[in-house]
């Protein structure tokens, strides 16, 4: 229907028009160019804060943890005739093993959107050295599998990285509470009559001080021995590769193998609430910029329009048609947005650069190409939108009446 | 109908604003005329007369409120505005009293416009027809001139121009030489007359300069909406 040879004469008009009117065209450029640079900026801060805050909370905890499924009452069904009233406390859950955790673990090693598959021996003990007494965690594993998940070669602080025969990691806060270096011994006692004299190999700090402070990494059969777990695990950690899809595949791998799974997004429900509420305020604000933005196109556009009256006309007089006029008005909004968000986007770079350069350097905030492709297409969009009002005014004038405006 | 050349011919031509409302008020009152292809016709008449309604209504900027125009032969009230509008680009060339070019543009590009709105980009046949135009109309060496650089008659003349690349066959001049001095007034109606010699389009130029109308071939007198007088000027060269 629209031949692009004759839309070359509506983009030399809207191009003529906007080279004539420079000095509105640089301010409103400005404008819409401000507004897309704190979109873009905003934008790119919140993702760079988000992503690194997940990958600080992931860098110390498995994606997806399989726990052996809660024990549970078994209330034998009264003879029929009988009313019966149940008055049930829950089971204390004791410390146990997941059944079959061997052919589980095998398992899982063949699903595809599985990255790293852990089976972990972890209860509680008590830590003696002297008169000193601290309550810690135990974690017995299989360092092989296990630096997959937390990779534990990058918190190292002291000693080595080794466990197993009588070898283990202790947190930097415990060794501290402890006052114990590398080389010092230790005394384990799980009160269940096993207690074992181990060698502290390393000293780690992983960063929260929970952990800090009470894990305590051995081999997974010396933790199964002292938790009287022979042969047993209690939890199996996964990661998988795309992490927000934790959840989805947590429940399916809970009914492949009926264990409870808990998906790191469960677990850290709080901070997803709060980088949820993040995006939300970031929305708003990009939303608003984009509306002034839109409005400042459109009452420049409006003015415009109004100054051109009489060269409306004479289009009209020499050939133009009603559709020719819009097009020319809409032309002027979709560059007008094209060109402040080009201008924009170059001024967002370099508030990015200042930021990773001379920022508090948290963090770093990355400006993904995705971002500035939508960007791009977004505002000039809200050019083409915003031009519409004052390009349909334009076009439904009367040419008689155009031609003797003053 | 070109076997007599005629371009244009109006038939009960009624024109109302208000049409329907009680402030209604009929400035044309049925008007009958012809106008060929040989004619250098001046409309003349009192301010109020309804000279630049006609004029829009002729050029198919305004539509009659009842009767019909035949541009060429062919009925113009049953058109929607696309269907005017085309034909306006391609058969009429419009003269206004202040000359009106686009600022933005160059001389050469506003006279370019015509073509421009219908074909798109101007190929190498339109560019030299543009400079003929321009040499014709004295401008050659402004082609590149912006039109706030030029003079009035300056202006006027390319607006002539510009009037004139889509050989249209009926050139409307609402008070072309109205805002000029004499002599450049001179000057642009001379063109006017060149252009009618050498093309041989039908010219009809609006203007209530008496000295103006006598020049021209035929006078059509249009009082109060109706033509009172509309004679064939003798004194005038042929």
């Amino acid at each position: 229907m629209i031949q692009p040879k004759r839309l070359w004469t509506e983009w030399a008009l809207a191009i003529g028009f906007l080279r004539e009117g420079r000095a509105q065209s640089i301010m409103i450029s400005v404008g819409v160019a401000v507004g897309v640079a704190v979109i873009v900026f905003i934008t790119a801060l919140i993702q760079g804060l988000q992503a690194n805050i997940i990958e600080r909370t992931l860098g110390t905890q498995a994606h997806i943890r399989l726990l052996a499924p809660e024990e549970l009452n078994h209330v034998l069904p009264a003879p029929p005739g009988t009313l019966q009233l149940v008055l049930e406390d829950r089971r204390a859950q004791r410390l146990r093993s997941i059944n079959n955790w061997q052919q589980i673990s095998a398992t899982l090693d063949q699903l595809p959107n599985l990255t790293a598959v852990s089976p972990v021996v972890s209860g509680p003990a008590f830590v003696r050295r002297g008169d000193a007494l601290e309550s810690v965690a135990l974690v017995g594993m299989d360092p092989e599998r296990y630096l997959q998940i937390i990779p534990l070669e990058r918190y190292m602080r002291e000693g080595q990285l080794r466990v197993g025969a009588d070898d283990v990691l202790i947190g930097k806060l415990l060794a501290n509470d402890l006052g114990v270096q590398v080389g010092n011994k230790l005394r384990l006692d799980t009160g269940q009559q096993n207690t074992a004299v181990v060698n502290i190999a390393g000293i780690f700090e992983l960063g929260v001080r929970e952990l800090d402070e009470r894990y305590v990494y051995l081999d997974l059969k010396q933790a199964q021995s002292l938790l009287d777990l022979p042969g047993g695990v209690t939890v199996i950690d996964l990661t998988v590769a795309d992490i927000f899809e934790a959840e989805r595949i947590a429940k399916q791998v809970g009914r492949l193998t009926s264990l409870k799974a808990e998906s790191w997004i469960k677990t850290n429900t709080q901070l997803m609430n709060a980088l949820t509420a993040q995006s939300l305020s970031t929305n708003m604000i990009i939303v608003f910029v984009a509306i002034s933005v839109a409005f400042g196109i459109a009452s420049v556009l409006s003015v415009s329009a109004v100054q051109r009256t009489r060269e409306i006309g004479i289009l009209r007089a020499t050939g133009a048609t009603r559709q020719q006029v819009l097009r020319v008005f809409l032309i002027q909004g979709a560059l007008l947005g094209l060109l402040g968000s080009v201008v924009g986007i170059v001024a967002s770079y370099g508030l990015v650069w200042v930021f990773n350069t001379f920022g508090p350097g948290l963090f770093y905030i990355p400006v993904p190409r995705t971002l500035v492709v939508v960007t791009l297409l977004l505002a000039t969009l809200t050019g083409v939108l915003a031009a519409a009002v004052p390009s349909r005014r334009a076009a439904r004038l009367d040419p008689v009446e155009a031609i003797r405006y003053v | 109908m070109s076997d007599t050349g005629e371009v244009l011919r109006l038939e009960a031509l009624r024109k109302s604003y208000n049409l329907g409302k009680p402030n209604e008020v009929e400035v044309l009152h049925g008007l009958d005329m012809t106008i060929s292809r040989h004619d250098f016709a001046s409309l003349i008449g009192p301010s109020g007369s309804g000279k630049s309604t006609l004029l829009n209504v002729i050029g198919l900027l305004d539509k009659p409120s009842s009767g019909e125009i035949y541009l060429l032969g062919k009925p113009t009230s049953h058109m929607d505005d696309a269907g005017r509008t085309q034909l306006r680009g391609s058969s009429i060339g419009f003269v206004f009293q202040f000359h009106h070019l686009i600022k933005a543009f160059s001389a050469i590009e506003n006279v370019l416009m015509p073509l421009m709105l219908t074909q798109g980009k101007p190929d190498h046949a339109a560019v030299d027809r543009a400079r003929e135009l321009l040499a014709a109309v004295g401008l050659l060496k402004h082609a590149d001139t912006k039109p706030s650089q030029l003079s009035g008659g300056q202006q006027q003349r390319v607006a002539i121009a510009r009037a004139l690349i889509t050989e249209p066959a009926l050139l409307l001049a609402d008070e072309p030489t109205g805002n000029l001095d004499t002599q450049t007034a001179g000057e642009v109606f001379e063109l006017f007359r060149r252009v009618h010699r050498e093309r041989g389009c039908a010219v009809l130029l609006v203007t209530h300069d008496p000295r103006l109308s006598a020049n021209c071939d035929r006078t059509i007198n249009l009082v109060d909406g109706r033509i009172v007088s509309d004679f064939m000027n003798n004194t005038a060269p042929a």
